[in-house]
């Protein structure tokens, strides 16, 4: 009987504990490893990243204790990195950030700072003096505003083709596959370079060429998502009961659709963001003085990152830490509908 | 049900199972043929069968697989249609309407509300992502114009009517929640949600448990009582349609070869595949380890059936003329009812009566 009993484990030092020191210790070296003048930059970013793993640690261990050996730290960290993105993002013109595009007023400003995460410019500044923190904040507007337009633009266009052309098959399948593939077979950047060339390169015009980006990877996981689905026995059923080929599609099929291609979308957002650096980063998408991650990144060129390696690295930063994190979380989101529809 | 359908119902009322009165029939359907068009050839999958059903009557339609019962069920219901692909032919109407002279549109208004149909597998038949109770309001809000609120105390009744306990709370919960028995239930409300004449179960049960299956028909059988439906029980299982059918109707290969009163047949069946049949059903008095009876060979190829009588290849008392001439479905003479049919050139008689 006592066997069957859940044996108790009584650890020392507890589990709770261990994970606060870790988190503070990690939470130390990072603020130390990032705000000590002193250090060579080597050794600043090797102590800010020890910290950082050992941040995570302890939170993984706390967050275990908290809510059950579930829980997935990278996740959390993800969203949480999300939140605070959108949230800065949205109240960017309240926040006491310094000035992100007009030359004109930051003569007096020092030029090439480098970040001492304190300050008036904690993040540094650019050629110019402007702002990297103020323009990086307001360089995530556009870079998410163009993504995340586009990628539900190519979501609710490619997902409704796909569909389409999924259940009623035949020629409107082909004429659709065919479209589909003539699209996937032009390189996407120079497909991308080839509509900078004609269009005017703002939000509306760039979102647009990146959602043909994503359509024919939408049409074909809906188009397959669909397939899959219209021939299984609830679609006779649902037609048995007197409903039409519109109310079979968006009553029937939609709902189990949506799931798998929303899925996607989540993971294309990411993809896009580093599209749209790309292009900016070729002076194709958003022109100067108004900021994005890609025409940031692209200040660096030249001389310029060798000697000031913060004009790359913090919009690469920003770049970096928000496509992992939209990565993280649409994986996630995956994971849950995936076995969800898979038990059914 | 609904007032409407009992004032419709009780005027004809042929309650004895006799046929031939005045009012027409539910079911009509005459030399209904349906071929598929493959790249091998045209496989006939129903060759010319004729049937009728009155209100409140209930017909089994028995064969084994590949026999065409299936096709035949969707065939009367207008779910598979003359079109690329497809070829059907004969008239079935139902209720006075032919189903297949119907506008897509006709048809979609019949469904549900004058034929509807209980699907063979509970697994497949219910959508993965909506609640049960969803499945039951949509066609109620379709057919019968109902609110939201309206369709869903309309849903949670016909749960209840079906057997399943705590309906409110089932109502809504998702299909993978529920048991196979539940949720053949749940599709046994959705086809009854608009109160349907004529109620068509393609093999119900085979998809159940057996325990659970006999709780599925019975709850099929009483509802058809209660609601004065008529039933068409399609299955490959003599036993399921035995004591729950008024007439049976035999398929092979395509062709109904015996149709008569279900009595008659399980007593006396005329047609030798009916008659191989019944002896392939295990019986308890047997002693342990008796070989079961079974039929020698295997069902034709529809690509290319035999000529004459399909069962020829396979029957002990086939003659040559059973391999040249086709047998049609004629009433057989004898002390017997009227209404039996049979395709048969030599009807089993009285000697193979009494030993069956």
């Amino acid at each position: 009987m006592s066997d069957l009993a859940p044996r108790t484990r009584t650890a020392f030092p507890p589990p709770l504990l261990i994970g606060a020191a870790l988190a503070v210790v990690g939470l130390v070296l990072l603020v130390f490893g990032a705000t000590t003048p002193q250090l060579v930059t080597p050794a600043k970013a090797a102590v800010a990243l020890l910290g950082l793993g050992l941040l995570l640690a302890g939170a993984s261990r706390l967050g275990k204790v908290w809510a059950g050996p579930g829980f997935d730290v990278v996740f959390w960290f993800g969203a949480a990195w999300l939140l605070l993105l959108g949230l800065a993002i949205l109240c960017a013109p309240w926040l006491p950030l310094a000035e992100d595009r007009d030359v004109a007023s930051t003569v007096a400003e020092p030029v090439f700072a480098t970040p001492t995460f304190t300050g008036g410019h904690p993040l540094g500044t650019n050629a110019f003096g402007l702002d990297l923190l103020a323009r990086s904040l307001y360089g995530a507007r556009s870079s998410l505003l163009i993504s995340l337009s586009a990628v539900a633009l190519g979501t609710v266009v490619g997902g409704a083709i796909g569909m389409v052309a999924g259940y009623f098959q035949k020629s409107v399948d082909r004429v659709v596959g065919i479209a589909t593939n003539s699209l996937l077979a032009v390189p996407p950047l120079i497909l991308l370079i080839a509509l900078a060339t004609v269009l005017q390169p703002h939000l509306r015009n760039v979102a647009f060429s990146l959602a043909l980006l994503t359509i024919p990877g939408m049409v074909r996981l809906a188009r397959a998502t669909t397939m899959a689905y219209a021939n299984r026995e609830f679609v006779v059923a649902a037609r048995a009961m007197g409903a039409g080929r519109t109310r079979i599609l968006l009553r029937e099929l939609l709902p189990n659709v949506l799931l798998p291609v929303l899925s996607l979308a989540v993971v294309m957002i990411s993809v896009l963001v580093v599209a749209e650096a790309s292009l900016s980063f070729l002076g194709l998408g958003i022109q100067p003085p108004e900021p994005t991650w890609g025409n940031m990144i692209a200040e660096g060129e030249g001389r310029v990152f060798e000697e000031h390696p913060h004009i790359v690295l913090v919009p690469g930063a920003f770049l970096f830490l928000t496509v992992f994190a939209f990565n993280v979380v649409g994986e996630k989101a995956r994971g849950r509908w995936d076995s969800r529809s898979v038990k059914l | 049900m609904t007032p409407k359908r009992e004032a419709a119902t009780t005027a004809p009322a042929p309650t004895d199972g006799t046929r031939g009165t005045a009012a027409p029939p539910l079911l009509d359907a005459t030399d209904v043929r349906t071929a598929f068009h493959t790249p091998r050839g045209a496989v006939r999958a129903v060759d010319g069968v004729s049937l009728t059903l009155s209100e409140g009557e209930t017909l089994g339609i028995v064969g084994e697989s590949g026999s065409g019962k299936s096709v035949l069920g969707r065939t009367l219901m207008g779910l598979i249609t003359d079109g690329p692909g497809t070829t059907v032919s004969g008239t079935v109407r139902i209720g006075g309407k032919d189903v297949h002279a119907l506008t897509p549109a006709g048809r979609r208004a019949l469904w549900g509300t004058e034929v509807a149909m209980v699907f063979q597998d509970p697994m497949t038949s219910l959508n993965p992502v909506k609640k049960t109770g969803t499945h039951l309001s949509e066609s109620l809000r379709l057919h019968l114009g109902l609110g939201r609120a309206d369709a869903r105390d309309r849903a949670v009744d016909l749960l209840r009517q079906v057997g399943i306990p705590e309906p409110a709370r089932r109502a809504g919960q998702y299909p993978h929640e529920l048991s196979g028995g539940m949720r053949q239930r749940v599709v046994i409300a959705m086809a009854l949600a608009c109160g349907p004449r004529l109620l068509i179960a393609d093999e119900p049960t085979t998809a159940l448990d057996v325990t659970v299956q006999k709780q599925i028909l019975d709850l099929l059988r009483s509802l058809a009582e209660e609601l004065r439906m008529a039933t068409i029980l399609i299955s490959h299982d003599l036993a399921t349609v035995a004591g729950r059918t008024d007439r049976v109707a035999v398929m092979y290969a395509g062709r109904l070869v015996e149709y008569a009163d279900t009595a008659a047949v399980f007593d006396r069946p005329r047609h030798p595949y009916s008659s191989a049949l019944i002896a392939s059903i295990p019986r308890l008095d047997l002693p342990p380890h008796t070989l079961l009876p079974a039929i020698e060979g295997r069902p034709p190829n529809l690509l290319h059936p035999p000529a004459g009588c399909r069962f020829a290849p396979r029957c002990d008392t086939a003659t040559d003329r059973c391999t040249t001439e086709s047998p049609g479905l004629t009433a057989y003479a004898g002390e017997r009812d009227a209404g039996g049919l049979v395709a048969c050139h030599h009807p089993l008689g009285a000697a193979e009566e009494a030993a069956v």
